[in-house]
């Protein structure tokens, strides 16, 4: 049983890590600030969501299981809330979303500048 | 292991000294500076992995030097922002 | 195993010198300030690494959050020109590969000389003295007991940075209205509790594990910093609660005081705790000196007196 369980955290942990991969491949490859934030957002939550799971199948007992399952949450309240501080003060800011297919060069770093 | 962080932390204290008296910005001066105290931090830190076990002193040192290098960053923020707002408040 | 740590160990070294070097050359001052502001977020991993968890908990809630959330704070205020390094000039070069040159063989000089040095450590007198303090964990007995003159002064200089900032001008309304961004009340309202309920639990267990006054109040403020970016504090900018602000952010300060005299009247040393009542006496400074770190670093973002 715990063998299995250890080996459920290593599967659920490294699928984890492959979430932040994309998220943070989402983050340098994405052109402007909202598509970024959304490509973060998503999969980073989610990463640390099998990430949180796969320990919480390897601790020792169910109160450090527990406790790292509270970590997930508080984290999924703090992103959400973070990520729309960001997507609406950069809207106030006066930063437009990019529709239409975006040119590749023309991603530059000063979108990024205030925050 | 405690040979890598020390020799983490001289680079650390070079490359802020450089930025320090590199730039003219204030902001980047606060960072500088922030940078300088964690590479000292680092340092005593690891230094105070001895051979009879981790050394507790330096550790309180450092635990009031972090309280101390924020209330100087706020200090100098501080300076730098309410000029500002002085010179922007004289010449609307 | 050993070669998975040290791998580990090699990518904290080369991430946190990647990072230094973006916050201190990067071009734009707003993506300085974010990596200095993760520099901070890996230290706090070092930290753990290097066996000073105490520290960790502090860094974490202090480096990366509270002098973040300064600095980001100040950047929205500063003007945006002027933030880029000024290009070396033909006649600058030598001088500055010079000044280059010197940095790295001082520091490469810092790192040898340390290397050398003998490394006594106090590791075991403090342990013999342990039993005296009141607590278990050595830190905290050092903080509050063996060397609470360091304490005392360090809580004084905050206390002074706290009265330069605010005899400066007064207090800044924040940047972004609270009442654009609905998120945030709601956020601080649902965070409300365990900004209390996480530095009650760290103050308790700083007697006997990492923990204690200082990432209590550092958590604690940083709860604090977001209540005030929120708006979800008005009583701090009412002229007729000044006093009591005042006497709060004193409070450490007065206690510490306070408990220093005690000893001297009871023991004749200033400083001195009696063992018997140590524990309890502790426990009450680092209340006070919780609350007051908490409210000294709320203060210190407010860049200016309130209520002027």
């Amino acid at each position: 049983m715990t063998e299995w369980l250890s080996l459920l955290g290593y599967v659920l942990i490294t699928a984890g890590a492959i979430f932040f991969i994309t998220g943070s491949l989402g983050l340098i490859r994405f052109p402007d600030l909202y598509a970024r934030l959304h490509a973060l957002t998503k999969a980073d939550n989610l990463g640390l969501g099998l990430i949180c799971l796969g320990l919480a199948c390897q601790a020792p007992d169910l109160a450090a299981a527990l406790k790292i399952l509270l970590v997930w949450g508080l984290i999924l309240i703090a992103t959400s809330i973070g990520a729309t501080l960001i997507a609406s003060t950069a809207l106030a800011c006066g930063l437009r979303p990019r529709l239409g297919r975006p040119s590749p060069p023309a991603v530059t770093r000063d979108d990024t500048r205030r925050p | 292991m405690s040979e890598l962080y020390l020799l983490l932390a001289a680079a650390l204290a070079g490359m802020a000294l450089v930025g320090l008296f590199r730039t003219a910005d204030l902001l980047r001066r606060v960072l500088a500076l922030n940078v300088l105290a964690s590479a000292v931090f680092l340092l005593l830190v690891s230094m105070a992995r001895t051979a009879e076990g981790v050394d507790p002193l330096p550790h309180a040192m450092v635990l009031t030097g972090i309280v101390v290098a924020v209330s100087t960053t706020a200090a100098m923020l501080a300076f730098a922002v309410q000029s500002h707002e002085r010179r922007r408040r004289e010449r609307p | 195993m050993s070669g998975l740590v040290i791998g580990f160990d090699l990518l904290l070294v080369a991430g946190l010198a990647w990072l230094a070097w973006q916050a201190l050359f990067d071009r734009h001052r707003f993506s300085a300030v974010v990596h200095f502001m993760a520099f901070g977020l890996v230290m706090a991993l070092v930290w753990v690494r290097l066996d000073a968890l105490d520290i960790a908990l502090a860094e974490a809630a202090i480096g990366a959050g509270v002098t973040g959330a300064l600095l980001l704070a100040a950047l929205g205020r500063l003007p945006a020109t002027g933030g880029h390094s000024p290009a070396w000039r033909a006649a600058q070069r030598p001088l500055v590969l010079l000044a280059l040159s010197t940095a790295l063989l001082a520091t490469l000089a810092l790192a040898w000389v340390a290397w050398q040095l003998p490394r006594p450590g106090l590791a075991v007198p403090i342990a013999e003295a342990l039993p005296e303090s009141g607590v278990t964990h050595a830190v905290t007995a050092i903080l509050l007991n063996l060397r609470a003159w360091d304490t005392l002064l360090e809580i004084a200089v905050m206390l002074t940075g706290v009265f330069l900032v605010w005899s400066l001008g007064a207090a800044l309304v924040p940047y972004a209205p609270a009442t654009a961004l609905p998120g945030l009340p709601a956020l601080t309202r649902l965070l409300h509790p365990l900004f209390l309920l996480v530095p009650a639990y760290l103050l308790w267990r700083g007697s006997h594990a990492p923990g204690g006054a200082f990432p209590a109040g550092a958590v604690l403020g940083a709860g604090g910093v977001l209540l005030v970016l929120a708006g979800a504090l008005p009583w701090m900018h009412e002229p007729r609660r000044q006093p009591l602000l005042r006497l709060l952010l004193a409070a450490g300060l007065l206690l510490f005081l306070a408990v220093a005299l005690g000893g001297l009247l009871l023991t004749g040393t200033f400083l001195a705790i009696p063992a018997s009542m140590a524990g309890n006496v502790i426990l009450a400074v680092e209340t006070a000196a919780a609350l007051s770190i908490a409210l000294m670093l709320m203060a210190f973002y407010l860049y200016g007196e309130p209520g002027r």
